[in-house]
C-alpha cells in the first residue's frame, strides 16, 4: 500500500469530480459557473460528506446551480426570496447537517429582502452565497436592487437608484462572517469559502458574478471588465483546515490570522494597507469607501466569533429533532392525566 | 325543580381590560362544578383595552351549549353600552345595573337591580387602580346569589384561580362576599335556579386552541414557527408552554423542540416545510390574513409533496375583517390555495375533542400523504371555553409516512422519489443527513419527473399531476369520516362541521318537536369520504349549515356531486356572533314552507 497521498484524492477518498453535480444550463461564460467550479473545489478540499450537507437556493438563475454541485445532496430548491426560512427550518430539524445557500441579487435583495435580514439576524449556520450580477437574467436584464448609480442597462436605461450593499447589511445585523469577492477571482474565492464552512453562524458571501448576456457591457459595473478594474482585494487569503497542520511561510508582520470555531485558520496577507477584519465599524468605512471611490474591496470583510447560533441559542439538544423517536417526544401518560385533573378543577 | 332550573343565560357587559375574566370564569366554573352544563363565549374587540366587551354564560341542563340569543340575567359594568345592552333585554329577564350608568326606561316586566358597585368596593380596596380590578368579583357575588349558585362552589372556583396569590384571594373573596350579602339583602332570588346535578362530573373545561396545543404535544411535534394573529396566537402561545414544561430532554435538559416566531407567515410556513422536509413534525398556526401569505408556499408543498400542518383559525375577512370574530369562509380559498391545479386536506374540528385528537392525527396525515393538511378551526372553538370528556392518552404509535432510510435503500437498491410504487399514489422519500448514495434528490416546485428531475416534458407534467389527483383519492380512505345519525324516514338531512355543530342538536330537538324528523351528517375532512355521498342519496333535501355568506361548503358538495346538487339548500349565518339554534331553525322553517308552497 502507498502512503504517499493522492493529490487527486481527498481525505475521504473522493475526486473533485465526485463534487460534481448535472451539466449546467446556464449561459457559455456565466460568472456562476465559474462559482460552482469553485464551490466543488473547495468541498473537494474540505473532504465535505455529501449526504451531510443540504443545498438551498430561491429562484432565479443561481438558484439553478445547486443541480450543478454535490450531486449526491439534498437539494431544496425554493420559491423566490424564501430560502431563508426554509434553511432555518432545515437548520432546527437537523443540526448536524451542514447547510449551503444559493441565491442571486435579485432573490435575496429584493423579494427576499426581509427573510435574508432575518436569517442573518437569528445567525442561523448556513453558508449563504449571492451570486450577485446586478441584473435578473431569467426574465432578460432588468435591473437589481443590487445595481449601482449610474449603470446603464444593455436597453440603455440608467439606473438612478442607491443599490442595496447586502455586506454592509449584514454587519450591521451582527452576522459574524462576511465576505465578498469575484467569480474571476477564484484564487481569492476558494479560500474564503472554505473559511465560511468553519463559521458556526451564518456567513455571508457576496460574489460578483458578470452575467454575459444582460450586464457584461460598457456602463455595467458588474462586467467582467469593469471588475477587472474596480476590484480592490483587501489581502491574500489563505484557508488553513483544523485537519492540516501547515505553516506559510510569510515574513513576520507581513499577515493576520484569524482563528475559527473549528480550530482552522484564516490567514490574511497584507496588501496596500493593513486591514482588520475583526474591527466592525472599519468594514463599514471600507464598503462605504469604496463606492465614493469607485473601488470594490474583495476579501474577508468581517470576522467575529462571539454571537451565539441559533441553534445554541434554542438550547437545542444535540441530536436531531427529526431523529428523536416517539418516546422523546411524547410524553408520559401521568402528564396529559395530570393537566386533565387540573382541568377538571379548575387548577389547569 | 322548575323548568327554568339550570336552563338560563348570563351576560355580563363590561370594558375590555378591566380583568372581568376571572369573575365571569368563577361564575362558569362554580355551575360547572355544581354538575350542570355550561359553555362560555367571551365577545371581545380588537383592542387591548377600553372598548366594550361580553361574557355570556349558558346553563343548560339538557347539554346545550351553543349561543342562545336570549339572555335571562344582565350584569350591565360598561356605561358606554348600558342603554343598548338594557333595552335589548326581554320580559321576565332580570337585570343589574352599576348605580349612576345611563339607561332607558324598563318596563316593570323586567326586574330591575341597582347596585353601588363602587361604593361597596372602596372600604374593601385601598388601591384606586386595584379596585377596578376587584370590583367585578361583587357582581360574582350578586348573581351567585340572585341564581342560588353554591357559595362553596364559586369559592373553589376562585380558589382555584387565584390560589397561588393568597393576597389577591383575600381581596377577591372578601368583594365576593360583600356583593352576596348585598343581594341578599336587597333582592329576591330569580325564577330560574342553579340546583345541583349530576352531568359534568369527571369531565374538563378547555379551549380549543389549548386542546389543539395539547394534541400537537402529545402527537410529537418538534417544530412550531408562527407569527402573531388573532384568533391563533394563544394556541402557539400555549403550545410554547406545554413544550417548555415537557419537553426538556431528561439527561441534559436540553430541549426536543423548536420554537420560532417568524418576522411575518410566509417566513413561518417556509421555516415548516424546511423542518419537515428534514424530517422534523413541523406545524403552524395562522387566521386568514396569514393564510393568503402562505399562499405560494401550500402550493409548493402540494407539488413537490412536503407535509405540514396548518391551523387555520377562523375569523371574520375578507381583508382584516373582523379579527375577533368567528367565521367558517375560509372553507373554498383553502381548498384550493395557490395558482394552478392545487387542492389541498382539511380537517374540521368540531369540539375541543376534535381539536385535541387532529391535534395529533393532522401530523400522522401530513406524514402518510405528504401534503399539507388545514385544521380548519374557528374562533368559536378555539378561544371560547367548552366542556368535554378527559383527552384520551395515544396508545398508538405514530404514523411517520413512507420515509426510507439508508438501510431501506441499501436492501432495495432504488430510489425514485416520485414513483408510485404501492399503486395508492403515495411515493417514497428520504430526509437529508441519510448516508446512502441513492438518498439524495433535488426538491423543486418547478415541472419535475418521477426522479424528481427537472423537465418540461408534455407527457411527463400531466403524469405527476394525475398520481397527485389520484392520491387525493387516497386522501379520502385516510381521513376523519364524517359521523352519521341517519333517522328511517326522516324527512330532512342536515349538515353542518366545526363549530356549527353545537347548534344542531338543539336544532333537531326543536324540529322534531316541530313534527320534523330529521338525519344529520357532521363532516370532517375534504375531501370528502363516501359516506358523504350515501348521505346526500338518501334525503331528497339536505341543509347545509356553516357560518359564512357564499354558502362555501355547499358550493363544494357540489362541485363533487354534480348530479346531487338540487337537493342541497343552505342555512347561513355570518354576522361574527358564534351561530345559535334559533337562527338555524328560522333559515330550516322558513325554506320548509316555502317547498310546501310550491307543491
Amino acid at each position: 500500500m502507498s502512503t504517499t497521498p493522492n493529490p487527486n484524492v481527498n481525505r475521504i477518498g473522493l475526486t473533485a469530480a465526485d463534487y460534481k453535480g448535472s451539466k449546467s444550463t446556464l449561459c457559455p461564460g456565466c460568472g456562476h459557473d465559474a462559482i460552482t467550479g469553485s464551490i466543488i473545489q473547495a468541498a473537494f478540499e474540505l473532504g465535505l460528506e455529501q449526504y451531510r450537507v443540504a443545498k438551498l437556493s430561491g429562484i432565479g438563475c443561481s438558484s439553478k446551480t445547486p443541480a450543478y454541485f454535490l450531486g449526491r445532496s439534498h437539494s431544496f430548491n425554493a420559491v423566490h426570496g424564501r430560502m431563508p426560512s426554509v434553511a432555518t427550518g432545515v437548520h432546527l430539524a437537523n443540526r448536524s447537517l451542514v447547510l449551503m445557500g444559493v441565491s442571486g441579487d435579485g432573490d435575496s435583495a429584493s423579494i427576499g429582502l426581509g427573510q435574508f435580514c432575518h436569517l442573518v439576524r437569528r445567525n442561523v449556520p448556513v453558508v449563504y452565497i449571492i451570486e450577485n450580477n446586478g441584473v435578473y437574467g431569467l426574465t432578460k436584464g432588468q435591473f437589481s436592487a443590487t445595481a449601482d448609480v449610474g449603470t446603464r442597462a444593455k436597453s440603455g436605461q440608467v439606473n438612478e437608484m442607491m443599490p442595496i450593499d447586502l455586506c454592509e447589511m449584514a454587519i450591521q445585523l451582527g452576522c459574524g462572517f462576511v465576505a465578498r469577492s469575484f467569480s474571476g477571482d477564484p484564487k481569492q474565492l476558494r479560500p474564503l469559502l472554505k473559511a465560511a464552512f468553519s463559521h458556526r453562524g451564518t456567513s455571508v458571501l457576496d460574489v460578483i458574478s458578470p452575467c454575459v448576456t444582460f450586464n457584461n457591457h460598457e456602463g455595467s459595473t458588474k462586467s467582467y471588465t469593469s471588475m477587472k478594474e474596480h476590484d480592490a482585494p483587501l489581502h491574500e487569503v489563505t484557508f488553513i483546515p483544523h485537519f492540516e497542520n501547515i505553516e506559510v511561510d510569510y515574513a513576520p508582520g507581513e499577515t493576520r490570522e484569524v482563528t475559527m470555531h473549528d480550530g482552522s485558520r484564516i490567514v490574511l496577507r497584507k496588501l496596500e494597507e493593513d486591514y482588520d477584519p475583526t474591527d466592525r465599524m472599519r468594514a463599514i468605512a471600507v464598503i462605504e469607501r469604496g463606492r465614493v471611490e469607485n473601488r470594490l474591496a474583495t476579501g474577508l470583510l468581517y470576522q467575529s466569533a462571539g454571537k451565539m447560533s441559533l441553534d445554541q441559542d434554542l438550547e437545542l439538544i444535540d441530536e436531531p429533532l427529526s431523529s428523536l423517536p416517539l418516546e422523546r417526544v411524547r410524553p408520559p401518560r401521568e402528564v396529559l392525566e395530570k393537566i386533565m385533573a387540573g382541568l377538571m378543577t379548575g387548577g389547569g | 325543580m322548575s323548568a327554568t332550573d339550570n336552563r338560563f343565560t348570563i351576560h355580563v357587559a363590561t370594558v375590555n381590560g378591566s380583568g372581568s375574566q376571572t369573575a365571569n370564569t368563577t361564575l362558569l366554573r362554580a355551575l360547572f362544578q355544581m354538575g350542570i352544563p355550561v359553555s362560555g363565549k367571551n365577545l371581545f374587540p380588537s383592542n387591548i383595552a377600553g372598548l366594550p366587551t361580553w361574557f355570556t354564560i349558558r346553563a343548560n341542563d339538557q347539554g346545550y351549549v351553543a349561543r342562545h340569543k336570549r339572555y335571562d340575567l344582565l350584569v350591565a359594568m360598561n356605561p358606554e353600552t348600558s342603554v343598548s345592552d338594557i333595552a335589548a333585554m326581554e320580559p321576565g329577564s332580570v337585570l343589574v345595573v352599576g348605580d349612576g350608568l345611563p339607561m332607558p326606561a324598563v318596563t316593570p316586566d323586567r326586574t330591575l337591580y341597582k347596585v353601588p358597585f363602587t361604593k361597596l368596593i372602596e372600604p374593601l380596596v385601598a388601591d384606586a387602580k386595584l379596585r377596578k380590578l376587584v370590583v367585578n368579583m361583587i357582581y360574582v357575588g350578586v348573581v351567585s346569589w340572585l341564581l342560588g349558585i353554591d357559595p362553596d362552589e364559586v369559592d373553589r372556583a376562585l380558589t382555584g384561580q387565584l390560589g397561588r396569590k393568597p393576597k389577591a384571594l383575600e381581596m377577591n373573596r372578601a368583594a365576593v362576599h360583600v356583593g352576596y350579602k348585598y343581594a341578599e339583602d336587597h333582592m329576591k332570588r330569580t325564577p330560574f335556579q342553579a340546583r345541583r346535578m349530576d352531568r359534568t362530573s369527571g369531565r374538563i373545561l378547555i379551549d380549543g386552541n389549548h386542546a389543539a396545543a395539547l394534541g400537537a404535544l402529545f402527537g410529537g411535534v418538534t417544530f412550531l414557527s408562527w407569527y402573531p394573529i388573532t384568533p391563533s396566537s394563544s394556541l402557539a402561545e400555549q403550545l410554547e408552554g406545554l413544550l417548555a414544561r415537557h419537553r426538556r430532554d431528561r439527561a441534559t435538559g436540553k430541549a426536543t423542540y423548536a420554537v420560532i416566531q417568524a418576522e411575518d407567515e410566509i417566513s413561518a410556513i417556509g421555516m415548516v416545510l424546511g423542518a419537515s422536509w428534514a424530517g422534523a413534525r413541523a406545524m403552524t398556526a395562522t387566521s386568514g390574513p396569514g393564510l393568503s401569505l402562505m399562499t405560494e408556499f401550500t402550493g409548493y408543498a402540494y407539488y413537490a409533496e412536503i407535509p405540514a400542518v396548518i391551523w387555520d383559525i377562523q375569523r371574520i375577512g375578507p381583508s382584516t375583517g373582523l379579527p375577533t370574530r368567528t367565521s367558517q369562509a375560509d372553507l373554498l380559498s383553502v381548498a384550493f390555495l395557490s395558482h394552478g391545479d392545487t387542492k389541498h386536506v382539511m380537517l374540521f374540528p368540531a369540539t375541543v375533542q376534535d381539536c385535541y385528537e387532529y391535534g395529533m392525527r393532522a401530523f400522522d396525515l401530513a406524514e402518510r400523504l405528504q401534503t399539507p393538511i388545514f385544521v380548519m378551526s374557528d374562533l368559536d372553538i378555539a378561544m371560547n371555553t367548552w366542556m368535554s370528556e378527559p383527552f384520551r392518552y395515544p396508545d398508538e404509535p405514530w404514523d411517520r409516512g413512507k420515509v426510507l432510510s439508508a438501510e431501506d435503500l441499501a436492501r432495495i437498491g432504488t430510489f425514485e422519489r416520485y414513483r408510485d410504487v404501492d399503486g395508492d399514489a403515495i411515493p417514497y422519500r428520504t430526509v437529508p443527513g441519510t448516508n446512502h448514495p441513492l438518498a439524495a434528490y433535488f426538491t423543486r416546485g418547478s415541472g419535475h419527473d418521477e426522479q424528481a428531475r427537472y423537465t418540461e416534458s408534455a407527457e411527463a407534467y400531466p403524469r405527476v399531476m394525475d398520481r397527485l389527483a389520484r392520491k387525493f383519492e387516497t386522501a379520502k380512505t385516510l381521513v376523519p369520516a364524517p359521523l352519521v345519525e341517519a333517522v328511517p324516514g326522516a324527512g330532512i338531512g342536515l349538515v353542518a362541521y366545526g363549530s356549527t355543530h353545537h347548534a344542531m342538536a338543539e336544532t333537531r330537538d326543536r324540529l322534531r318537536a316541530d313534527g320534523l324528523t330529521s338525519s344529520y351528517l357532521l363532516l370532517r375532512a375534504y375531501p370528502f369520504p363516501e359516506e358523504v355521498e350515501r348521505f346526500l342519496r338518501g334525503h331528497e333535501r339536505v341543509y347545509v349549515v356553516e357560518q359564512n355568506r357564499d354558502a362555501q361548503m355547499a358550493s363544494l358538495l357540489r362541485m363533487e356531486y354534480p348530479e346531487l346538487a338540487g337537493r342541497i339548500r343552505s342555512v347561513l349565518h355570518y354576522d361574527g356572533l358564534p351561530i345559535d339554534a334559533e337562527s338555524v331553525l328560522s333559515g330550516i322553517r322558513t325554506s320548509e314552507r316555502a317547498e310546501v308552497t310550491t307543491r
